[in-house]
This record gives structure tokens, C-alpha cells and sequence, in this order.
């Protein structure tokens, strides 16, 4: 990665709105053909990072590079080799669908006859050639979502930054959406995407990064990260309606680590099924016992002691 | 942080072909939307129904008006140029406050297009630009509709279009700066009951001379006074050199609402 030049290279990034902190002295190194991730509850300033590397919000402190240029100077040059795809879906209402892209088209320059041509494409690439004609507001969730990084992709970016590509669609729509991603990436597209769903983040993303209170908290491939953070599996047990930090003491031992979640105690454990004998051997009755391999989720309460589900 | 601001704005030059593809957009909005085409006329139809029924029908129970040179004209003629100037206003403002302040608000269309290379001044030019072409055709209709009626010599009303332009222009910059403030709808009934104190009082029923001391001051400094009495000397064949007057009036009220809308647009969406 040092004699490649990165794409999105910041050193102590600062958002700041008034008083309030949304980004506090970030660092991070997006690579050529990498898939890049935030990881982040709402508020961690997952979204103010993207507005700041999409060249709309400028920084407020630190070092920001995109494409080794300054975003300040050079917005317009470096928004030019960008895809956007913002978390709300801003598609143009009055429009139809085809036009949507060919609209959009024409903001990067491209000549009407490029912009047909290229929205002709990515209407393949969205599946929505028979809505072609029909106007983006009877459009499903998912259709919406797939003509919103099919327009983030009308002018060829070298950079597509996804804001939580996938947040409210239902598990097909998710599914396709993340199809799609992929095929972007075997392109060589260069993903940056924020997202607070764990299988999302394992699924794309090469390297990722869990913000947390404005601050980056941990780096590294989804893998290391539970390496690193985790065990390699976790014990969920339940005891019914009671008191769950009693349980504490007695299990003290049996994992490498005990959490206590409102409805569940989580043991980090080398070996799941070696723990849940030792639960019964000290006579503890659990409601229900799930022995499962550790995600990033867990990775995610170890780093901020709380549980992403929102 | 202002003088960033400030640098930014002005800073690099502006693309004709980005504050071309803005108004393209709207001409591909016009195309899909057959709602727009009904705003788009009935926007027309009112200065042309006040004109009918004030200029014509009230005008004949009213004598003749003074138009300075000491020519008296009919009161039709009298009312027919400030119906002119109202209908540029009205077509410039309708899009540059109603649906410059939907899409800059509530479709985030503005928001999308930041995320373009468009910068924020091209797209107010883009928009601005747009409010003079629809501007434009109602007071190029309009001014067909007058020479039919006699109410405008043809020479004339060739001479006075150049000049509804600028008055589009002004009214439409005027609106982009004020649909930037603008907090929610509630707002557009106070802006919609300024915008008719203009068209009520600005030289536009009577002569201003007339007005008592206070109010004809008060007219003296609102732009539909500047444009009635602008787009009333060329369209009556009166012209004077206080025209240009009026006409820069217009110009600093263009160039200033440009600006500021182009800066709020900057700060309210690229925070």
C-alpha cells in the first residue's frame, strides 16, 4: 500500500458543527480496488466522514487528500471521478427513471448521446430496464436503492462511497443490492462504505474500521478484527425472566470473558461446547443455550460495551 | 470560515455546460410532467385577466392617465405595461420560490447535484437562468396579446422585452434569495401577500405621483415600482434617461440576490 497512492488519505480529521464534535482526528488509507468500511452506530460520524471524503462538507481541521488532491481547491476535479450513493435516496422526483440517469449524466459532462448510451447500461445493471419509463416514486425500496448506485455510477468513478447502502430494505433486496456490490468490486471499483450491520460489513468489506464517539477504535479485516477482539466462538445463554447479573460469579472462569446484555449473557470462549459442559457442570439451568462462531458484533460490544441493534 | 466561504464561492470558474445541464434538468421536468404544464399556464392567464377586467373593463369608466413627454393615454394603456411587468415577476418568482424552495428542501435535489462536480453558484445561475426562459414566454405572449388589443405599438413592444428579461431576472434572483430563508410553507402565505402588495401598489393602478407622501416613498424603494416604470416607458414609446436608473436598480438587485442565494445554498446544504 505505501507506494500506491491512496485514494482517500486523511490525517487527523476533524468535523465539528458548533460546539459539537461529530468527527474527532481521524486517520485512514483507502487503497486502489479496496473495499473500505465504517463500522459505526448512528452518531459515531460515519456520515460526516463521507460527507467530507464525497467533497460537500469541508473538513473543520486535519489533513484531508482525495485522489492527492485537496478537496477545498479542487472539489469540482475530484467530485468529477466520484459515485455517491447518500444514505436517504435523493432521486429527482420529477423525472423518470431513465431520466434520472441521463439528468445525471449531464452534471459530469457527459454529452447527451454518452449519457443515453450510459443509462441504457446501467438500467441492465439495475434490472430496471421494463421501469425505464416510469416515474421513481412508485418504485419499491430496493429498486429505488439500485437506480440511486446505478446513478452513482453514471460517470465511471475510480471511488464509489455507499452510505448504508442496504439500511431498511428487506433480506432480497439486500441480497441483490450486495450482488451488485460485488460485482463492482470484481470490476476493481473502489468501495467505501459506512454500515451498522455486521454480515454487511463481513460480506464486502477487505478492511474496515469501528468508529465509535467520533473516534476510530479499532482497523483491520473483518477477520483480524474478531481475531483480535474476540474469541473464536461465543456461548449465548438465556435464564428465563431472571436477575442475569447474579449469574456472573458463578460463571467466572468458564470463557475467557463474560457479557451481561438485558436479555443475555455472552461467554467468549476458545472452545463453545467445552463451556456450555462446564454451565452444567456447576449446576447453573439455563432457558436456552446458542452456541455460535464469533461475529463482528461482538468485536463491536467489546470495543464500545454496547450492542449495535438500534 | 467566511472568507473560505467567500473563496470558494467566486473561486474557479463557472461552467456553462454544468449551469447547462441544471437547466436541462428542468426542461426534462417540464417534458415528464404534464401537472407543470397547468402551473405554467394558469401563471399566465393573471396579469392577462386583471388586464381584461381592470385595464379594459374599470378603464372605461376611468379618464385618461398622464405618461410624462405631457401624452395622455387611455387607462387600458396605462395598466397594459405594469401587467407586463407583473407577469414577468409572476413567472420568475412562481419558479424560483415554489419549486426552487421544493427542491432545495424536500426532494434534495440540490443535494444530489452538490455531489456532482456542479458547484453551488451554477446551480442558482442554472435555476436563475430557467426562471427567465418561463419569464421570458409570458411576457413574449403577453406582449402579442397587447399589440392585438392596441395597447402597444409593435416597435415598442419589441423594445420593452429586453427589458421584461431583466425584470425576470431581478425577480427571480430575488426569489432564490428568500426561498433560502424560507423555514417551511407556512412562510410562502407571508411571501405570497408581499408579492400581492407589489402587485397592488407599484405604480401598477395609478400613478405613484399620486400616492400620499409616505407610501409613494416607501413604493419609490420596492423593485415592482422600478420595473413597471421601466417596462411602462418603453412599452409606451416614452423613453428617458431615467430609465436606466430603474434598470440598474434591477441589475444590483439580480447580481445581489444571485450571490446571496448561491451562498445560502452553499451554506445550508454543504455544512
Amino acid at each position: 500500500m505505501s507506494d500506491v497512492q491512496p485514494l482517500v488519505h486523511a490525517r487527523g480529521l476533524v468535523k465539528r458543527f458548533g460546539d459539537f464534535v461529530a468527527v474527532d482526528g481521524i486517520d485512514i488509507d483507502v487503497a486502489p480496488g479496496e473495499a473500505f468500511g465504517f463500522l459505526g452506530p448512528n452518531g459515531a460520524g460515519k456520515s460526516s466522514t463521507m460527507r467530507m471524503i464525497s467533497c460537500v462538507s469541508m473538513p473543520s481541521a486535519g489533513e484531508l487528500r482525495i485522489f492527492g488532491m485537496d478537496p477545498v481547491r479542487e472539489g469540482p476535479r475530484i467530485r468529477g471521478r466520484l459515485g455517491v450513493c447518500p444514505q436517504l435516496d435523493n432521486l429527482d422526483p420529477d423525472l423518470t427513471v431513465r431520466e434520472n440517469l441521463t439528468t445525471y449524466a449531464r452534471y459530469f459532462g457527459l454529452s447527451r448521446a454518452q449519457a443515453r448510451a450510459r443509462a441504457e447500461e446501467l438500467l441492465e445493471f439495475a434490472q430496471l430496464r421494463d421501469r425505464a419509463s416510469s416515474r421513481v416514486e412508485p418504485l419499491s425500496g430496493g429498486m429505488k436503492r439500485r437506480l440511486t448506485i446505478a446513478r452513482a455510477m453514471v460517470n465511471e468513478p475510480d471511488l464509489v462511497l455507499l452510505d448504508e447502502p442496504t439500511t431498511g430494505l428487506d433480506p432480497q433486496a439486500r441480497h441483490l443490492l450486495w450482488e451488485r456490490l460485488f460485482r463492482l468490486k470484481q470490476q476493481g471499483v473502489t468501495l467505501v462504505l459506512t454500515t451498522h450491520y455486521m454480515d454487511e460489513a463481513e460480506q464486502l468489506c477487505d478492511r474496515l474500521v469501528v468508529m465509535d464517539g467520533g473516534r476510530i477504535v479499532a482497523e483491520g479485516s473483518p477477520r483480524s478484527l474478531i481475531e483480535s477482539y474476540s474469541s473464536p466462538e461465543v456461548v449465548e445463554l438465556r435464564f428465563g425472566g431472571q436477575e442475569l447479573a447474579g449469574f456472573v460469579a458463578p460463571l467466572d472462569g468458564v470463557g475467557d470473558r463474560v457479557d451481561v446484555l438485558p436479555d443475555r449473557i455472552l461467554l467468549y470462549a476458545k472452545d463453545g461446547d467445552a463451556a456450555v459442559s462446564e454451565v452444567h457442570r456447576r449446576e447453573l439451568v439455563p432457558s436456552s443455550v446458542l452456541v455460535r462462531r464469533s461475529s463482528l458484533e461482538d468485536v463491536f460490544l467489546h470495543l464500545t460495551g454496547r450492542t449495535l441493534v438500534e | 470560515m467566511v472568507t473560505l466561504t467567500v473563496a470558494r464561492l467566486v473561486s474557479g470558474r463557472v461552467s456553462v455546460g454544468r449551469v447547462g445541464a441544471v437547466v436541462g434538468r428542468n426542461v426534462g421536468a417540464l417534458r415528464s410532467g404534464a401537472s407543470y404544464w397547468l402551473v405554467l399556464v394558469s401563471g399566465f392567464f393573471e396579469p392577462l385577466l386583471y388586464l381584461l377586467s381592470i385595464g379594459v373593463g374599470v378603464g372605461a369608466l376611468v379618464g385618461r392617465i398622464p405618461v410624462g413627454d405631457g401624452r395622455v393615454v387611455s387607462y387600458a394603456v396605462f395598466v397594459a405595461p405594469a401587467m407586463l411587468a407583473v407577469s414577468a415577476m409572476n413567472g420568475a418568482l412562481s419558479e424560483t420560490t415554489f419549486n426552487f424552495f421544493f427542491k432545495m428542501r424536500y426532494a434534495k435535489t440540490f443535494e444530489a447535484i452538490l455531489a456532482t462536480p456542479v458547484r453551488p453558484i451554477e446551480i442558482a445561475l442554472g435555476e436563475l437562468s430557467w426562471a427567465m426562459v418561463r419569464s421570458s414566454v409570458y411576457t413574449a405572449l403577453f406582449l402579442v396579446v397587447m399589440v392585438v388589443l392596441r395597447l402597444a405599438d409593435p416597435v415598442w413592444a419589441l423594445a420593452a422585452f429586453p427589458a421584461t428579461m431583466l425584470v425576470g431576472l431581478s425577480f427571480g434572483a430575488l426569489g432564490m434569495a428568500v426561498s433560502t430563508l424560507l423555514r417551511g410553507w407556512q412562510d410562502f402565505d407571508l411571501m405570497t401577500a408581499a408579492q400581492f402588495s407589489l402587485f397592488l401598489f407599484s405604480g401598477t393602478f395609478s400613478p405613484v405621483a399620486d400616492y400620499p407622501g409616505v407610501l409613494a416613498v416607501v413604493v419609490r424603494v420596492t423593485p415592482l415600482y422600478h420595473s413597471v416604470e421601466l417596462v411602462r416607458g418603453l412599452a409606451s414609446g416614452v423613453p428617458q434617461w431615467g430609465l436606466l436608473g430603474h434598470a440598474g436598480y434591477l441589475v444590483v438587485m439580480a447580481v445581489a440576490g444571485l450571490w446571496f442565494a448561491a451562498r445560502r445554498i452553499e451554506r445550508v446544504l454543504c455544512a
